[in-house]
């Protein structure tokens, strides 16, 4: 998932990039029904999250065209693009990890962590349903962890800004809260949506996330 | 539409009485636009969606007078997030229902004049609402207004609900929503179809209403 720059020591110094590819998904379309139907599922990873990989990747090349040109004006013009799309590919390959047909309960460190900063699942689920509910247009309600702090967060981001470069929270749970995310199954219900979500929460990968992010 | 604040003067003090915002009638049916813009949709964005930001406006606009009144500078100005998510959101739609029309057709007279002084042609306008809506980051509208000041058109974008006056001074023509609740149901994550589509159902003489409206 992540572009590498491999620098080959030719009689001058060229970068060669890798392109960004769409992570397969760790399950069937259809297996987080009836949470979310296959369809969206489909549409989600091979039409919205396919679209944020071609964009990326012609979005990075302009950006090194421009880089080796010296062109700075349009280096600068890219940073948009670079941040919707990029924000994009990076919230989905989290999001598709963060779901599970069997995703359970929090357990452990995390359960703790949990506990610690918001006093009972419960109430951080209510907290985080009720911020994600909230967001006025697209955007995502993200649960990440402040290293500084060594704290839990809730938080909200618009459209695709990724958590990580835009708040420095490292993301551990992403609620996606783009219409395109529940409309064909919940129309403007979306609080429905995100309670229904919770049921299908894999923590195993949450727990995964807070413990990298301890390191 | 338009709330209106009445004072009425009593004998020993004066009272503020606010009229409710109320979600205005369709001047079609719900399939009227179809097969352009599917009857669910209409139902839906007009019911559910511009339905709700009418009662959250009122909702707002009350607890933002219950502040003023205790003067209560802090609540006031926390609720204008929600005053101008919800005001814009009633402006837009109520403005987006009168921009549609079944017959279509397309700009005459002195809106066809400005199209073209200003963009020289109506294909080069299309092009240039077109592009600017699909390629909208998120949610948002795009924008044909009126500036007053240079006596031109131009194209704008706003974002979520922010309302196009109160925000760039443009006076609002026309808007494409391209909120994906506007055609999601229909073409999917296809945005492009949809803009090219809505551009068959447009009331250019409701346009041309806002237009000469505006240059009084």
């Amino acid at each position: 998932m992540f572009r590498t720059i491999s620098q080959r020591l030719l009689p001058r110094c060229m970068s060669m990039r890798q392109k960004h590819t769409l992570p397969d998904l760790p399950y069937d379309f259809n297996a987080l029904e009836p949470v979310i139907s296959a369809e969206i599922m489909q549409l989600h990873h091979q039409k919205h999250h396919q679209t944020y990989v071609n964009m990326l990747n012609q979005t990075e090349e302009k950006f090194m065209e421009a880089k080796e040109k010296n062109d700075l004006k349009t280096m600068i013009a890219l940073g948009p693009m670079l941040r919707f799309n990029g924000g994009g590919h990076l919230n989905h390959s989290i999001f598709w990890q963060n779901l599970s047909p069997n995703g359970g309960e929090p357990e452990g460190e995390l359960l703790e962590a949990i506990n610690k900063d918001y006093g009972s699942l419960e109430n951080m689920k209510n907290i985080f349903s009720s911020a994600t509910v909230a967001i006025q247009g697209s955007g995502w309600g993200w649960l990440g962890y402040n290293k500084t702090t060594k704290t839990l967060a809730i938080t909200t981001c618009a459209n695709q800004d990724p958590l990580e470069p835009t708040t420095g929270l490292v993301p551990l749970l992403g609620i996606d809260v783009w219409e395109h995310a529940y409309y064909l199954q919940y129309k403007n219900v979306r609080a429905d949506y995100v309670k229904n979500l919770f049921k299908i929460i894999n923590w195993k990968d949450v727990a995964v996330r807070l413990a990298s992010a301890k390191q | 539409m338009f709330r209106t604040l009445s004072q009425r003067v009593w004998p020993s003090r004066t009272v503020l009485v606010r009229e409710k915002h109320t979600l205005p009638d369709l001047p079609y049916d719900y399939n009227a636009l179809e097969p352009v813009i599917s009857a669910e949709i209409m139902q839906l964005h007009h019911q559910k969606h511009h339905q709700t930001y009418v009662t959250s406006l009122n909702q707002a606009e009350e607890k933002f007078l219950e502040a003023k009144e205790k003067n209560d500078l802090k609540t006031m100005i926390a609720l204008t997030s929600q005053l101008r998510f919800n005001g814009g959101g009633h402006i837009n739609h109520s403005i987006l229902w009168q921009n549609f029309s079944p017959k279509g057709g397309e700009p005459e007279g002195d809106l066809l004049k400005a199209i073209e002084a200003n963009f020289g042609s109506f294909d080069t306008l299309k092009n240039g609402l077109s592009s600017s809506a699909v390629s909208l980051q998120g949610s948002g509208w795009t924008w044909l207004g009126y500036n007053k000041s240079t006596n031109s058109l131009a194209i704008a974008t706003c974002s979520n609900q922010d309302p196009l006056e109160p925000t760039t001074g443009l006076v609002p023509l026309l808007g494409i929503d391209v909120w994906e609740h506007a055609y999601y149901l229909q073409y999917k994550s296809v945005r492009a179809d949809y803009v090219k589509n809505v551009f068959k159902i447009i009331n250019w003489k409701d346009v041309a209403t806002r237009l000469a409206t505006a240059r009084q």
